[in-house]
């Protein structure tokens, strides 16, 4: 009996510290994040007075007041982030998904080939010279807002999620169709595609946070300040103080640079930090889907 | 149906492939990749007399090496941990908070990274100060960047790697840990007589994955979270970061070339080699 309570009691605090545990590395996971924010909403003088803070000491919106105040740059780049990200996972997720119906359909007879052809460029490839002078000089992709787009159009490896997705989908469904008369292509948006909504949403979000969250194509391929997107705008504004003195918006009495750097990340985060919040839970599935593929 | 995504792998992969030969050539801009001389096997030895290509491999396999062990260590952890919570509203929460950081990206760490370690305004160094500690210049002190790197590639990876992991545990029959449960096993028996050993060919397929793999060092973590600080290349600088300074910042195709070849032939002997040893453990698992 007592034994029995001692072993509860036990099992109680085993379970209160892992709890505790869990909540103290959940909190550091997100503390960076409040430091960004806590920041970007202080007084410029604080930060230099008594340092970065997790709570600002005087609350202002000084900084995205003063973003906001010229905001072409901004505008401009938020448009070229959307843009790239729109276009991108469409285009991408329509490719990828296309070649992996292909692939997912046994009755197709270079399947072996075809999938090696695709496999092949995940264990090897040509590095970082020969890739950027090809697309800057053969392809001419210097800056010009495809540069940003077409590089990620397909990723190999969510080609192969996708194709072990749709394989499921019965071909006796598909012989079906095709007893109907419906055609391979109808045969995919009509059939496929609607049943294999989670694993679209999945890879679509998936190649959403990887065209948003990009700044390496621009690092590589844009000269242009209108070309560049949300990322790296942000990038330059962080390494570099003398480009802000430069930048058209840096003309106002004060410039709260560490302020404007930190209410600059917010707004690159916010989007992606949305899209995070709203669909984590189909990235939990998705990632359990190829772990255990 | 399949032809665009082939038009572009051909595009954007395997004409790059051949163009790996550039690295035996003495590379001209006006020249082009076909009027440019042969040269053998000269930019090779230019790059393998230099310090920075024992320096490069080094931090590269280094590094490397310490974050597949922290991230396998703690996301295992991790994984055991969340298994044990009962609640699922917490189970979810916690899993949501640490998988955050997977999608922030380096742009971002890079800023809040300065925000901790800025030598006048940093946390740490306000923290140091206030305890009495002199500062420390963050961004001149190599020493210290394996550890910073360690804790920041940890920060990002743990939340993706230990829901894998916890997947691999949800896929182990409860009834294992039902029965260990009847005969009294505590929780560290379970863990090491049960889970672990379940576990071990899902560990052991990740980690020959990231062996394959050990000669791509994360461009991002080493080139935005460093800041791209000359002063720390002692022990930041790796093969990734290298190519693309030779290439964009000095020019030097040659060098950049050459070690971008370097790289191709050894990361895909690696490759091949891991796979071999997956496919012997687990066909299924295997890329090939």
């Amino acid at each position: 009996m007592q034994l029995n309570q001692w072993h509860r009691i036990q099992k109680k605090l085993g379970n209160t510290s892992t709890h505790l545990f869990m909540a103290a590395i959940s909190l550091a996971c997100v503390l960076p994040l409040i430091l960004v924010i806590s920041s970007s909403f202080s007084e410029e003088a604080d930060i230099a007075r008594y340092g970065y803070a997790f709570i600002p000491r005087q609350f202002t919106t000084y900084a995205y007041e003063y973003v906001f105040k010229v905001p072409t740059q901004i505008i401009q780049s938020y448009g070229v982030s959307t843009f790239v990200t729109v276009t991108g996972s469409a285009i991408s997720l329509l490719m990828m998904s296309l070649i992996a119906y292909v692939l997912s359909r046994p009755s197709f007879a270079l399947r072996k080939q075809l999938s090696f052809f695709v496999f092949f460029t995940m264990l090897f490839n040509g590095g970082l010279v020969p890739w950027y002078i090809w697309l800057t000089q053969g392809l001419g992709l210097k800056d010009n807002i495809w540069a940003l787009v077409v590089p990620y159009l397909v990723v190999p490896w969510y080609v192969l999620l996708l194709r072990t997705y749709f394989a499921q989908v019965p071909e006796e469904l598909l012989d079906a169709a095709r007893i109907d008369g419906a055609g391979e292509w109808r045969i995919f948006f009509q059939v496929v595609m609607p049943l294999s909504t989670p694993a679209l949403a999945t890879i679509g979000l998936f190649c959403i946070l990887m065209y948003w969250n990009d700044w390496y194509l621009a690092l590589l391929f844009i000269n242009d300040a209108e070309l560049q997107p949300l990322q790296y705008m942000l990038y330059t504004i962080l390494t570099n103080a003398q480009a802000m003195a430069a930048n058209p918006m840096t003309t106002g009495i004060r410039m709260p640079i560490a302020t404007v750097r930190m209410a600059m990340a917010v707004l690159a985060t916010g989007p992606a930090a949305l899209v995070f919040l709203l669909v984590q839970r189909y990235f939990i599935r998705g990632i359990t889907l190829g772990a255990l593929k | 149906m399949a032809a665009p995504a082939v038009i572009w792998l051909v595009l954007f992969s395997y004409i790059p492939m051949g163009g790996l030969l550039i690295a035996f050539k003495d590379y001209r801009n006006n020249l082009g990749f076909l009027g440019s001389q042969w040269v053998g096997w000269r930019n090779f030895t230019y790059l393998f007399a230099t310090e920075a290509a024992r320096q490069i491999t080094f931090n590269t396999l280094f590094m490397n090496a310490l974050f597949i062990l922290t991230t396998l260590v703690a996301s295992l952890g991790v994984a055991i941990l969340l298994y044990q919570i009962q609640h699922h509203f917490f189970a979810r929460f916690y899993q949501s908070a640490l998988f955050f950081p997977y999608f922030i990206s380096y742009v971002i760490v890079s800023a809040f990274v300065f925000a901790f370690l800025s030598t006048s305004d940093g946390v740490i160094n306000r923290l140091f100060a206030s305890v009495g500690r002199e500062p420390v210049e963050w961004y001149s002190r190599p020493e210290y960047w394996p550890a910073i790197l360690t804790l920041i590639n940890l920060w990002k990876g743990v939340g993706f790697w230990s829901i894998v992991y916890f997947a691999g545990i949800l896929a182990i029959n409860p009834e294992f840990f039902e029965a260990a449960r009847v005969d009294g096993a505590t929780g560290w028996q379970v863990t090491l007589h049960i889970t672990l050993p379940l576990l071990m060919p899902l560990i052991i397929i990740n980690l020959l994955l990231s062996i394959g793999r050990i000669f791509y060092a994360d461009f991002g973590l080493f080139y935005q979270v460093t800041r791209n600080q000359g002063l720390l290349y002692k022990t930041t600088n790796v093969i990734d970061t290298y190519v693309f300074r030779s290439l964009k910042t000095t020019g030097d195709i040659g060098m950049a070339s050459a070690a971008g070849f370097y790289q191709a032939v050894i990361g895909f002997l690696l490759v091949l080699g891991s796979n071999l040893l997956v496919r012997k453990i687990d066909k299924e698992k295997a890329l090939f």
